[in-house]
């Protein structure tokens, strides 16, 4: 019989936040993505530089410690183009950090969107080449090729898996969420509805959100956690199951449970502790696969998320300043390749993010609970203002340099 | 309760906040009694006892400086002033009225509101030794546009403040106010945010389209309303709006921008708009109340609150609940309570532009930002508001509080 395994899965991601901009500026100033204000929240290098410092070069040294120590210990991550990109210009350093890791050939990577979109809701072809893109860069930067893919904010249905089957992934992550899972455990493996050779990995929700939303909560009765308690309980979790899929945000350490919370401790502790029964090991994605077979399908025709507890995409669609604002965004898809405008086209994609949509968000907005709510703008409506003024600003780049598309529509 | 003003014979917003606070606290099981500083019937008002401290007519109280601090008074002909020359003096013969008053008649707290009315309040503490409960709805700083204002009311705020055993401030920004600039100790003074009586509109009151008809004529060409209500002083900050305006016209024209109201700076603003070349999309029109006031909400889509410093605000409260979206400066307290709104410094023409663009040019931001703030502004309650008073009359009063 195989090891019990954890596979630890963590996604490294910074969007390019936009900046204050004004419908003066529009038709005139192009630059959407740099704030000059070095206070601002939207001034995408502070940002960047305040969480490599705080989350990505502490973490990724505990991780290359880990590595070192540990023989089975293994992570896949998943990073994002516009986290690359970022990370080139301002922190090199974090770039071969990542390079490291990987050449230990016990960290694999995931294959997503390069823009972290959610263009499978809306182009197949645009969707396409961005996951085409964001392999090209993988290679370039890690000599890897990747097999297993994840969709932005693990947005997941049966048609979603059946693209990647036949695009000729091995495996794909989805949320394990209760409603669909039924009777069954997020610990197995299984095979999407309607699908050949690719197998499908589901997040343990509770185990995952325990360190990525509650582990520093005061008010968590389950306060403090500690690597032993929380180790009886994915004791309990993976009994008669080979696997546990613990699946998060990688800033979980360090900046959504900030050092002080002693997250980085408690994950070293727990390492050692889970490795230290002979029984247990861990898992990169493409391990949980090869050595797990499937233990039946499962099928999820509507959207599956891992946000909220709707676990739908209401968070970046769900009102109708988000549907206007993406629907205008991409119905400039095909005037915007037809220019060959380099710039032009990458501005689009990077608009393409969808933490733009989530800023524009009012579920909690209107509940007065704000702080439930993680954004750079003061409000959602701040969010829309400055957006919508760059989609007017791409159609006049679009009607002035390359007189196609309208100026309103 | 010492008052300066109630509906109908208000110039603003202290008189409605003070009917629908004690309209409140009656509910709340209070018996008050109401000092203002004319005579005048008010025919709606059952719920307590209306004292008027003197026989000048409401209309002489126009010029009683509890918006600003004109100190003379303009006398309707045939009116009683004799001594009554200026505000001092109607302030003197409304303190002697007061303390004939408490001498008569036992009283467990007294509820004062502005500089008004706190002379006579401080005198009704002496000789009662019932607490003082200050409750500011406006500074002098706030009437004079952020300067220091006259001296004399100062003084009379300071000490009023000084002498009062609770202080409500109308707002966060009101309260800091009262610490910074007053010198009082920050535990001494609590916010006590107005509110809305959401009930006192359903008065069967219906939108009639004929009243502003040239405006729903350019609505219904796709053009936006944007209006505000107020006086036209320098504290509200409308030279910034007007110029807003004008430069939100640049980027799209399909606006319009419907002041409504009156004041000394009426004719600097008529002449700025024409300055600017947008004379024909700016409309004044005078002092409003009754149906002309609701009508002037309702034809609007956008409502800006331009106060340089506002301590509350509450034509926000109205225009929302008249379905407006609203732009609010940072520097109104209103923008405290609500969540679903754009801010602006009052300074800032370039963002105020930008935010009226924006909203003209979608029409989901637009419907968003008018939809989300109905469900905000509806739970502000007077209820709440009095209960909180009820509370503070309770924890200062000596005797058994009826």
């Amino acid at each position: 019989m195989s090891k019990r395994g954890i596979t630890l899965y963590l996604h490294v991601h910074q969007p390019l936040r936009v900046r204050d901009y004004s419908v003066f500026e529009t038709a005139s100033n192009h630059n959407y993505f740099n704030d000059p204000d070095p206070t601002s929240d939207r001034n995408n290098q502070k940002v960047f530089n305040k969480v490599a410092e705080k989350s990505y070069r502490p973490m990724n040294a505990l991780l290359e410690t880990l590595l070192a120590k540990h023989d089975e210990f293994k992570v896949s991550l998943s990073i994002t183009g516009t986290f690359i990109e970022q990370a080139e210009q301002w922190a090199p350093d974090v770039i071969e950090s990542f390079q490291r890791l990987v050449a230990t050939g016990r960290v694999e990577i995931v294959a997503e969107t390069y823009y972290h979109s959610l263009a499978f809701f809306y182009s197949r072809t645009e969707f396409e080449h961005q996951v085409e893109a964001h392999k090209q860069k993988i290679r370039e930067l890690f000599g890897v090729e990747t097999s297993v893919f994840r969709n932005t904010e693990l947005a997941y249905n049966d048609s979603l898996a059946q693209w990647a089957d036949e695009y000729g992934f091995k495996g794909i992550l989805a949320e394990g969420w209760d409603p669909i899972l039924d009777w069954r455990s997020p610990n197995f493996v299984y095979q999407p509805e309607g699908t050949k050779n690719i197998a499908l990995l589901l997040k343990n929700y509770k185990l995952s959100d325990d360190l990525a939303f509650r582990f520093s909560n005061k008010a968590w009765q389950e306060w403090p956690l500690t690597a032993d308690k929380y180790t009886e309980w994915a004791n309990a979790s993976i009994d008669e199951a080979p696997l546990i899929n613990l699946f998060m945000d990688y800033e979980t350490f360090g900046e959504h449970q900030w050092q002080e919370t002693g997250i980085f401790d408690f994950f070293e502790d727990f390492v050692g502790r889970w490795l230290k029964n002979p029984d247990n090991t861990f898992y990169t994605v493409s391990d949980a696969i090869e050595i797990n077979k499937p233990v039946g399908t499962l099928s999820m025709p509507s959207t599956v998320t891992w946000a909220d507890a709707e676990r739908d995409l209401t968070a970046w669609l769900g009102n109708s300043m988000q549907q206007e604002a993406m629907g205008y965004l991409y119905s400039l898809e095909e005037d915007i390749l037809r220019t060959n405008d380099v710039e032009l086209i990458s501005d689009w994609r990077k608009l393409q993010t969808s933490d733009h949509a989530y800023y524009m968000c009012t579920k909690w907005f209107t509940d007065g609970d704000v702080h439930a709510y993680f954004s750079p703008y003061e409000s959602p409506y701040d969010a829309f203002l400055y957006y919508m003024n760059v989609i007017r600003d791409l159609r006049w780049r679009l009607h002035e340099t390359h007189r196609t598309g309208g100026l309103r529509g | 309760m010492l008052g300066w003003e109630l509906p109908p014979h208000n110039s603003g917003g202290l008189g409605v906040a003070c009917y629908h606070l004690s309209k409140a606290l009656a509910q709340a099981g209070a018996s008050i009694d109401f000092v203002v500083p004319y005579s005048a019937k008010h025919e709606n008002i059952d719920f307590m006892k209306i004292h008027n401290a003197t026989k000048l007519s409401p209309l002489d109280r126009y010029g009683m400086g509890a918006y600003d601090s004109k100190f003379a008074i303009e006398s309707q002909p045939g009116s009683e002033v004799k001594d009554v020359k200026d505000i001092r003096g109607v302030q003197r013969h409304y303190t002697k009225y007061v303390e004939r008053l408490v001498q008569r008649e036992k009283f467990d707290a007294i509820h004062a509101h502005d500089w008004l009315t706190m002379e006579a309040g401080m005198r009704a503490k002496e000789l009662t030794d019932a607490p003082l409960i200050v409750h500011v709805h406006a500074t002098e700083f706030d009437r004079a546009g952020g300067n220091q204002g006259n001296p004399i009311v100062h003084e009379i705020e300071y000490q009023g403040l000084m002498m009062a055993d609770r202080i409500l401030a109308v707002s966060e920004i009101t309260r800091q106010i009262i610490i910074n600039k007053y010198g009082i100790p920050a535990d001494k003074v609590e916010v006590v945010h107005n509110a809305i009586d959401v009930e006192s509109f359903n008065d069967g009151y219906e939108y009639d389209q004929r009243t502003y008809k040239y405006l729903e004529g350019l609505k219904s060409e796709g053009y936006t309303i944007i209006s505000t209500l107020t006086r036209f002083t320098i504290q509200k900050g409308l030279e910034y709006l007007v110029r807003a305006v004008a430069k939100a016209n640049s980027k799209y024209d399909r606006i319009a921008l419907l002041l409504a109201g009156d004041g000394e700076q009426r004719d600097e603003l008529i002449a700025l708009a024409s300055e600017l070349g947008i004379s024909d999309k700016v409309f004044f029109t005078g002092f409003v109340r009754g149906k002309q006031w609701r009508d002037a909400y309702s034809v609007s889509d956008i409502f800006v609150l331009s106060s340089v410093s506002e301590p509350f605000g509450l034509t926000a409260l109205e225009a929302a609940h008249h379905n407006n979206a609203l732009i609010l400066t940072k520097q109104s307290g209103v923008s405290e309570v609500l969540s679903s709104i754009f801010r602006y410094d009052f300074w800032d023409i370039d963002r105020l532009a930008d935010q009226i663009v924006g909203i003209a040019t979608s029409e989901s931001l637009r419907d968003s930002l008018k939809e989300n703030v109905s469900y905000e502004y509806a739970r502000l309650s007077w209820h709440d508001v009095a209960a909180t008073c009820m509370g503070i009359y309770k924890h200062h009063s000596t005797g058994v509080f009826a």
